[in-house]
């Protein structure tokens, strides 16, 4: 567990959601979408947010952004109450969202630009970054003439630009075929593996989130409520073959029980 | 710098490496080529068929033209030219900033924006003697009219621009703490300029036109004018040289714009509408 790269420190609660709901005004009325969640995040874990669709899971990540505001309960994240975008994180979408008259290097810069950081230093961080990810022979290219797998590690090198202390990544590989998407599972690991940064991760699937998290949170819809916290006790650095592992396919097997009971699979035909 | 074909006057075959010449014969668009095809047709047909001037000109005639009246085409020319200038630029001036309100203002997009759809029904041409009677005889109701018919392209598209920014993408800038004006100026405004540009050469085109219609209406100066005037003496041949005129502002503002274009996008695949060059 006390692999060089998962020097994780001491515990300290660093993100706190207490009694938490959303609502929105829908065309037929209030539509809750989140109903009284709470958890508590360690500094340096990464935490997986497993849930079908529309449950809620995005919506907590923009509540946890600061993006968009609480209706009922708090969010503090490093004892700082969240009341507005949350600028000291860093943010992953399904979508890259890349600015297409940007180079790659340059979509990672207008973290620093916007931030008004040293601009030279960033670059060096930022070519760095490209680096851990394989990109170094496209920092001059436009997004246009990448494939979808390295526009989201531009995107992902963007969001950590600035050394956040909290990664929150919504879907990120959702929109990846899954060789790509395994790929980039590897290469989100090492990213975060010289940091001591905090991720909250939402996926919809169980192999991906077991595979990269501490802990896996597991949601259930409408509303969206917290079902089940599950930690996931396997060593670190991981590597893809451990998926075949009886341990891991032991969290495979009681995370797709929990959906079955929750009504999310249905199996007869 | 490898000799010019021109130069080399003995009679051994040029060796296969691409020449100066021959390269710059191959980056003349095809489109030219077919003009000059067609021009071609136009000029025998002409000939042989001995149509008369005042029916159809031949194109050498045309020419000549050029040559013998440049110094009434061009001053003429200028002065359609810079009624198209001006227009231009104010329908830029009026149309963008009124776009970026719209965008950015809910009561403006509810209480403006409409009328602005709404007024595009509104015939131009029928408006032009009013703004006469208004504006007078000289360069003034002709730019207003050019305003007015160029404007409308680059709202509507300014605002399509200023609106195609994902909301992912707003979410993103304000989660890097972006104030207003970094968003509008390092994310909205960037993304919206292919969309205000194809507004812009909409515009270029409705410009010429405008000017040209508002100077058939009333006008003592310009191309529009002197077609009007050929027309009266019976001078077709005068006549089609102004057309050819006023044609050649409006190519060369549109490639302008088209140039501009691929100076402040340079990302945007490049068109292939003239050829490389």
């Amino acid at each position: 567990m006390a692999a060089p790269e998962t020097i994780r420190s001491a515990s300290r609660p660093h993100i706190s959601i207490s009694g938490v709901s959303k609502t929105f005004q829908g065309r037929q009325g209030p539509v809750q979408a989140l109903q009284d969640i709470n958890l508590s995040i360690e500094k340096g874990e990464f935490v997986s947010i497993l849930g079908p669709s529309g449950c809620g899971k995005s919506t907590l990540l923009m509540l946890l952004s600061g993006l968009l505001p609480v209706t009922k309960g708090r969010i503090d994240v490093d004892k700082k109450h969240i009341d507005g975008p949350n600028a000291d994180a860093g943010i992953v979408f399904q979508q890259d969202v890349l600015l297409e008259w940007r180079s790659a290097l340059q979509n990672i810069m207008i973290q620093a630009e916007i931030r008004k950081s040293n601009i030279p230093e960033a670059r060096e961080r930022a070519r760095q970054l490209l680096k851990m990810v394989s990109l170094t022979d496209f920092e001059n290219s436009y997004p246009k003439e990448l494939s979808g797998g390295m526009r989201q590690r531009v995107s992902i090198c963007r969001a950590l630009l600035h050394r956040p202390p909290l990664l929150l990544m919504d879907e990120p590989f959702g929109a990846l075929d899954a060789m790509t998407r395994d790929q980039l599972q590897i290469d989100l690991l090492r990213l975060c593996s010289d940091n001591d940064m905090t991720v909250f991760f939402i996926t919809h699937s169980i192999t991906e989130a077991i595979f990269l998290s501490d802990r896996v949170v597991v949601m259930s819809p409408r509303p969206g409520r917290i079902e089940r916290i599950i930690d996931i006790d396997l060593p670190r650095p991981r590597r893809l073959s451990m998926r075949e592992d009886a341990k891991f396919i032991d969290y495979t097997r009681e995370l797709t029980g929990i959906f079955k009971s929750l009504g999310v699979f249905r199996e007869e035909y | 710098m490898t000799t010019t074909i021109a130069e080399t006057t003995d009679d051994t075959v040029i060796v296969p490496k691409p020449n100066m010449l021959l390269r710059a014969l191959m980056a003349v668009p095809p489109a030219l080529w077919t003009l000059l095809v067609l021009i071609s047709i136009w000029e025998l047909s002409v000939q042989i068929g001995k149509v008369p001037a005042y029916i159809l000109p031949a194109p050498s005639a045309i020419g000549a033209v050029f040559f013998n009246y440049w110094h009434r085409l061009l001053p003429n020319a200028l002065v359609t030219l810079s009624e198209v200038l001006i227009g231009f630029i104010g329908a830029v001036v009026v149309g963008v900033p009124l776009a970026v309100m719209i965008v950015y203002s809910r009561a403006m997009e509810k209480a403006v924006y409409p009328l602005i759809v709404a007024s595009q029904t509104v015939p131009k041409v029928a408006i032009a003697p009013l703004l006469l009677t208004w504006f007078g005889y000289g360069m003034t109701p002709k730019i207003v009219i050019v305003i007015l018919l160029a404007f409308f392209p680059i709202v509507i598209n300014s605002v399509m621009g200023l609106k195609s920014s994902s909301r992912e993408m707003i979410y993103l800038a304000r989660s890097m703490g972006a104030s207003g004006l970094q968003t509008f100026w390092k994310f909205r405004l960037p993304q919206a300029l292919p969309s205000i540009f194809a507004g812009l050469k909409l515009a270029t085109v409705l410009s010429v036109i405008g000017a040209v219609v508002a100077e058939f209406i009333g006008a003592d100066k310009g191309l529009g004018y002197l077609i009007l005037i050929a027309g009266a003496n019976f001078d077709i041949t005068r006549q089609f040289a102004s057309i050819i005129l006023i044609t050649l502002i409006g190519v060369l503002f549109f490639v302008t714009l088209e140039q501009m274009e691929r100076f402040f996008i340079p990302w945007k695949a490049r068109s292939n509408i003239a050829g490389e060059g």
